[in-house]
């Protein structure tokens, strides 16, 4: 029976909540850049575009993101491919942020007033035009307070790529917690760390909404 | 390569999914009951409370938002008979959902509360309603009329949510599908089909609450 | 203070209160005592002193406007007689009871005895008309349910909107929903009505039914206080003018003496304003 010291435990933890974070951040950039183009194909006017993605969306948002990971990480295996928990998370959480930030974009660039894309069609500008110089720098203002605040969704959601076998925070909490005997401890150092993680990055989500919202009155 | 999907192992054990979506009803059911009552209570302390409970209420709501509700369901789960109080599943699950929702209908409350109007709290203190009185019948009605839809996505977001309580042997929706797909090895049918359901259930209590909050929450010729 | 002080020489409206239509409830008061009295009351916001020792009586079945500029003190005079201002000296009392701010008992007995019309009418919009208007009596008064309803029928149709208890307040116009206002502070039996400048929330051609409803209140007998723009209606209807002026009540007395009879500069200056 090995002893574990207090710093033992919180070091262990430390460096497994390295992976959470790394798992966030692939998460975070790749369904960025997900969401982006979907956003982009979504505002093409294009029916069927607008139909599928918005499927899409309502998929990812109506169902748990624990049955996402389940079925990326077994259906992956019925194509024959040896899958490892990394490669589900990473694509679970990536799909999934997708479609979150995607309809959190859409709901910002149909907040730019509709006089915005009559006058800019009227100055002969074309959709890309129109789109990457006057709609969405306009959009990006009022994405970014939401889009920081869904990064605390993101980091809280990898907590799920545990009950794959993926060992980030939690599992490195779990198994811990079975070595030592001392569950309340760990679970609650586990916290903490999500604590110590997400509670800035919401404090400047919450500044920078404030801000936006001074700025428009 | 061809990929066999075979749904009818798990069809068959319908039973099992139809049990499993129960509970995760049941379950969303009474969170969302003792959730939005702990909601209130804390958007009024956050709100109008005095300043140590605004305080702790803060902390509360902080705390709960910024850490993964799998997180907190284990440290009620596996840390606290540690500490000498021991919870069944089902105890540990209705708990671990109420404190989640509770933080998360907090906040949504009180944005609805701090955005009464001046007036309505001076019309209800000019006909001699007392402040409970004015909280009651004159702010928090409309208040929970502005913020229902938000209030309603966030119930759905912790019925989703449950699917973890599976791991601490909670017979839900998922633990269904897990069970059936240990008998028929059909783990991918097992959890698409289980996904599913839960889509369904999801659109259904949608449509559930946005009826019922009309007609039962803040409804204007029914109840006051 | 002494309720027993002298009425100060202000002379009691010619109306006679015992024909009051019977949808008011005559007020409880003796006759010949003042329902407000208002003696040396100051109001500060931080430094800015807004109110610099007013001294007013209102008489039973008094109708009493007040007239002057924005900024003049008026509307936070109206706002003190029934509590949602705190003022720093002085003392005010209705129908004989003491405004105590500190007493949540005493300020909603006081409430009880005074109404108040608001410009932006204060409806509540979850509730129905009827709801509207029977709440304060169903909490306050225990009124028993069949009364209530009863009583909300007759003050709906006293205002004229009797077929509106059911409607909810967005769908009914301005100066429909400042009468059912007026129809919920009257379903609380008040001894005096306050109304704060209650038509310039409203559309010019929403004004006249509002203002038609409040003089027919002040023939039943009701003891009105109003803060208002519409001279005309002020001198058609009130029995005493006030004219305030940066916190003072600056001159007083019958419109026909306000309105043509001015004597100080600064009310001249203020009515020849009005039609500039």
């Amino acid at each position: 029976m090995v002893d574990f010291t207090l710093w033992d435990i919180l070091r262990n933890l430390l460096l497994a909540a390295r992976w959470t974070i790394v798992l966030s951040l692939i998460a975070f950039i790749g369904g960025g850049v997900m969401g982006l183009v979907l956003l982009v194909l979504r505002l093409g006017r294009n029916r069927f575009a607008d139909m599928v993605i918005g499927g899409y969306v309502q998929l990812f948002q109506g169902t748990p993101l624990l049955m996402q990971l389940f079925l990326l990480y077994f259906g992956i295996a019925l194509f024959g491919v040896d899958t490892s928990p990394w490669v589900a998370a990473c694509m679970a959480l990536t799909l999934y942020t997708s479609a979150y930030l995607t309809e959190i974009w859409r709901g910002c660039v149909e907040a730019v007033p509709r006089g915005q894309w009559e006058a800019s069609a009227s100055l002969a500008l074309s959709f890309g035009q129109q789109l990457s110089h006057i709609i969405l720098p306009q959009a990006l203002k009022i994405a970014v307070p939401p889009t920081v605040g869904f990064l605390v969704q993101v980091i809280k959601g990898t907590a799920l790529a545990s009950v794959i076998g993926f060992v980030e925070l939690t599992k490195a909490g779990g198994m811990i917690a079975n070595a030592t005997y001392e569950p309340l401890l760990v679970y609650g150092f586990v916290a903490l760390i999500y604590f110590a993680i997400c509670f800035p990055i919401s404090l400047v989500a919450g500044s920078l909404e404030r801000k936006l919202h001074v700025g428009q009155r | 390569m061809r990929i066999a999907l075979d749904f009818w192992p798990v069809l068959v054990q319908w039973p099992l999914l139809l049990e499993g979506a129960a509970w995760t009803l049941g379950l969303t059911a009474i969170a969302t009951l003792l959730g939005s009552g702990i909601g209130i209570a804390c958007a009024w302390a956050r709100a109008k409370g005095p300043r140590p409970l605004r305080w702790a209420a803060g902390v509360y709501v902080e705390l709960i938002r910024n850490t993964p509700f799998i997180v907190q369901l284990f440290f009620i789960f596996f840390g606290l008979p540690a500490a000498g109080i021991k919870l069944t599943p089902l105890t540990a699950s209705i708990l671990a959902m109420t404190i989640n929702l509770g933080a998360y209908a907090t906040e949504i409350i009180r944005a609805g509360i701090v955005a009464t109007p001046r007036g309505q709290i001076e019309a209800g203190e000019s006909l001699a309603l007392s402040r409970v009185q004015i909280f009651f019948h004159v702010v928090l009605p409309p208040a929970l009329k502005r913020v229902w839809p938000a209030l309603v996505s966030q119930i759905i977001i912790v019925m989703l949510g449950s699917a973890v309580c599976g791991q601490i042997s909670m017979e839900e929706l998922s633990h269904a599908a897990n069970l059936i797909q240990s008998r028929n090895f059909r783990a991918f049918e097992a959890y698409i089909l289980a996904t599913l359901v839960y889509l369904g259930l999801a659109v259904l209590v949608r449509r559930l609450l946005n009826w019922v909050g009309p007609r039962f929450v803040f409804g204007g010729r029914g109840g006051a | 203070m002494s309720a027993s002080a002298d009425p100060s020489g202000t002379d009691p409206s010619g109306a006679d209160p015992s024909a009051a239509n019977p949808v008011l409830v005559s007020p409880h008061t003796e006759v010949g005592a003042p329902i407000v009295r208002i003696t040396a009351l100051r109001k500060s916001f931080g430094t800015n002193e807004v109110l610099k020792g007013i001294d007013l009586d209102v008489m039973r079945g008094e109708v009493v406007a007040v007239i002057g500029k924005s900024g003049s003190g008026k509307s936070t005079l109206l706002r003190c007689i029934n509590g949602l201002e705190v003022f720093q000296e002085g003392s005010l009392s209705v129908d004989g009871k003491p405004l105590l701010h500190d007493s949540a008992l005493a300020m909603r007995e006081l409430r009880q005895r005074v109404g108040m019309i608001f410009q932006s009418f204060n409806l509540f919009p979850h509730l129905s008309v009827g709801r509207n208007v029977m709440l304060a009596p169903r909490l306050v008064k225990k009124r028993r349910a069949d009364e209530n309803e009863a009583r909300a029928r007759q003050l709906l149709a006293r205002v004229g909107l009797a077929e509106k208890f059911d409607a909810m307040p967005d769908q009914l116009s301005g100066g429909q929903q400042q009468r059912v206002a007026i129809a919920r502070a009257l379903a609380m039996d008040p001894a005096v009505m306050l109304c704060d400048e209650i038509t310039s929330a409203l559309d010019p051609e929403l004004v006249g039914e509002v203002l038609r409803v409040v003089e027919s209140l002040a023939e039943d007998g009701m003891t009105l206080l109003m803060v208002t723009h519409e001279m005309g209606f002020a001198r058609k209807v009130a029995d005493r003018i006030i004219f305030m002026d940066r916190g003072r009540v600056h001159e007083s007395g019958p419109p026909d003496k306000i309105f043509g009879h001015p004597e100080t500069p600064e009310l001249k200056q203020f009515l020849s304003s009005l039609h500039d």
